[in-house]
């Protein structure tokens, strides 16, 4: 019964836990609650992982309406996948959240905050588990908004800014994937994913295809911070909350990089990706990506600003490994998605603890401050070293692999920016550690105790796992490889 | 070319809509003016589906003898979900707006940019 209700209970479970949370008194109840929902979404996305790990599918069929005329929840290994690291991150950052919450939240506005957060978590599991294009794009909507108003519940006023500007770009970016899927739904009358691809692949030099197509991508670019669509991203992660800062760089970008593989790979397929040049697209601004926001990321004098730089950074590795539209070069992004959660979580937890203690994440307020939070820094310095890239560690898995996949298609050019990439990454991050560790403090700062346990555990056990997956890599290369052929990507060959 | 221009009006109304709706909201600086361009920015995608989910000489879908041509009535059904997202995305922008009003004292985009800058 369970087992069969298993892809819609994912959703239906936190959708109605958000208002029951609202209507909770402010206070520890309303946390409490989440957290129960979130580790409940945790263990059903694992169990639903490893009904798919397979390569078997899962379809749902909405109010029994059979598909393509009813909405059709489709679940594969990527599918799971996203949805694990959703409900994953979700399920880590809601112990982290219950002290930040308290210091950076009023406490009226508690039942309201978590209210919002299950809201976007809805959101970004239904986008996971959603096989119907208008569908997402209604989840994509969810997840967004709550997403604004949880960036909005900053301390600084700043927040509000950084929020309204994400709506304005967010809501554009919806609205361009919004004349996409209308285009592409007056060509071919269906919506659903799998029927799209079947009607897509005899009309695919239609001019109203690659228009829908380009209004598509451009505003899934938007959502995923693509550069040069990137400008609501610093602003929006340096002044959330510091949990939010946790949740939303480790899945909101990541959701919209499953989202761009869904579009041009279900429903549209590699060859119209070829036809089309988009592979060149993607490369180019990957590369350029790579290195702008690198660069960008080296000239901040901020931690989080730092961090979110690096973010854009990282998501253009991912956009990379889509234009090489090969076997190895979507594994590499599927792995990507994976692990960046883990480096970016554990270090926006890691920031948010020091904000915690100091109050501001501006360098010349933290000199020294590692001295005095061993093991903040220490997290800070693993999963930046997860980061750069380094064997051992989560980032070298897929570094690697978008390496493999450059010097398989001899594609020297990237593989050097890849490589340029990861020595920028060693600067931003060896910025940090010398801020952090090297610089004396200000004789007038006092001096500030460890972050508390409720802070650690959560970053600690993220900085772990970023090393387990160095060492391990059966789960995520095996779920990404089992995705890719399902995704019908192929092989590169000349 | 006199097809092109009459036969595809609809089209044309579309168009117009979205780049007026797309063009303030990038060029103004007030918010609230921000948020009206990108109503009508929404606003020109909802016509686009309406539009193209008539069918010639189609009439409302509703079974009754003597009809068997039908309007689709799928793309209506869509934007009717899409204006509700359209209508929460105005109710929290407008709200943001007086947020910001009440934080900054203004709500013209450049006097913000410097409050942010002076300090």
């Amino acid at each position: 019964m369970i087992e069969q209700n298993l892809c819609l209970l994912l959703v239906v479970i936190p959708l109605i836990a958000a208002p029951v949370t609202a209507m909770l008194p402010a206070g520890r109840s309303p946390w409490l609650f989440t957290l129960v929902i979130t580790w409940l979404c945790f263990a059903m996305s694992i169990w639903q992982l490893t009904m798919v790990l397979d390569g078997s599918t899962i379809s749902y069929e909405l109010g029994g309406w059979a598909p393509p005329w009813g909405i059709e929840y489709h679940i594969d290994a990527l599918n799971a996948f996203v949805a694990l690291i959703v409900s994953g991150i979700a399920a880590i950052t809601l112990p982290y959240a219950l002290r930040t919450v308290e210091r950076e939240i009023q406490l009226q506005e508690t039942s309201l905050f978590y209210a919002v957060f299950l809201l976007c978590l809805v959101g970004l599991l239904g986008i996971a588990q959603t096989g119907d294009v208008f569908n997402l794009f209604v989840f994509l909507e969810i997840s967004s908004l709550s997403s604004y108003v949880l960036i909005a519940m900053g301390k600084r006023r700043r927040a509000l800014t950084a929020a309204y500007q994400y709506l304005i770009m967010g809501s554009i970016g919806a609205t361009f994937l919004l004349i996409g899927i209308g285009l592409i739904y007056a060509e071919t009358g269906t919506l659903n994913m799998q029927d799209l691809h079947q009607r897509l692949q005899p009309i695919l030099e239609h001019r109203t295809v690659h228009t829908g197509f380009v209004f598509m991508v451009v505003g899934i670019a938007l959502k995923l911070a693509l550069f040069p669509l990137h400008l609501w991203l610093p602003n929006a992660y340096k002044y959330s909350p510091s949990a939010i800062s946790v949740f939303l760089s480790a899945t909101a970008t990541k959701v919209a990089v499953y989202i761009m593989l869904r579009i041009v790979f279900t429903v549209f397929s590699t060859s119209f990706l070829r036809i089309t040049h988009t592979e060149f697209i993607f490369l180019i601004l990957g590369a350029f990506g790579v290195v702008f926001a690198s660069i960008a990321a080296i000239v901040q004098y901020d931690l989080k600003r730092i961090l979110a730089y690096s973010s854009i950074a990282q998501i253009s590795y991912m956009v990379l490994g889509m234009g090489f539209a090969s076997t190895l070069g979507i594994t590499a992004t599927v792995v990507h998605v994976f692990n960046h959660a883990l480096m970016k979580g554990a270090l926006f937890m890691a920031a948010g603890a020091i904000v915690y203690r100091v109050g501001s994440s501006r360098f010349e307020n933290i000199y020294g401050i590692g001295r005095q939070m061993p093991w903040t820094f220490a997290a800070i310095f693993v999963s930046g070293l997860s980061l750069i890239g380094i064997p051992g560690t989560a980032g070298f898995i897929s570094k690697w692999y978008f390496m493999l996949a450059a010097l398989e298609q001899q594609a020297w050019l990237i593989a050097l920016v890849i490589l340029l990439g990861s020595l920028l990454s060693v600067v931003y991050m060896w910025k940090i550690f010398e801020a952090l560790f090297f610089r004396r403090s200000a004789c007038t700062a006092a001096p500030v105790a460890e972050a508390p346990l409720s802070l650690l555990v959560p970053m600690w056990i993220l900085v772990l796992a970023n090393i387990y997956f160095g060492i391990n890599t059966e789960l995520t290369v095996g779920v990404a490889e089992t995705a890719v052929r399902l995704l019908g990507v192929t092989a590169y060959h000349e | 070319m006199i097809d092109i221009i009459i036969g595809h009006y609809n089209y044309w109304i579309v168009i117009l809509l979205m780049m007026a709706g797309f063009y303030t909201v990038i060029n103004r600086g007030n918010l609230i003016k921000k948020i009206a361009g990108l109503n009508i920015f929404q606003t020109s995608v909802f016509l686009l589906y309406i539009s193209i989910g008539y069918v010639n000489e189609g009439t409302t879908p509703i079974i009754a003898e003597g009809f068997t041509r039908y309007a689709n009535p799928l793309p209506h059904v869509l934007i009717l979900t899409a204006i509700v997202v359209g209508v929460s995305t105005t109710a929290l922008g407008l709200a943001l707006v007086v947020r910001i009003k009440k934080a900054y004292g203004t709500i013209e985009e450049d006097e913000i940019h410097d409050k942010d800058m002076s300090l």
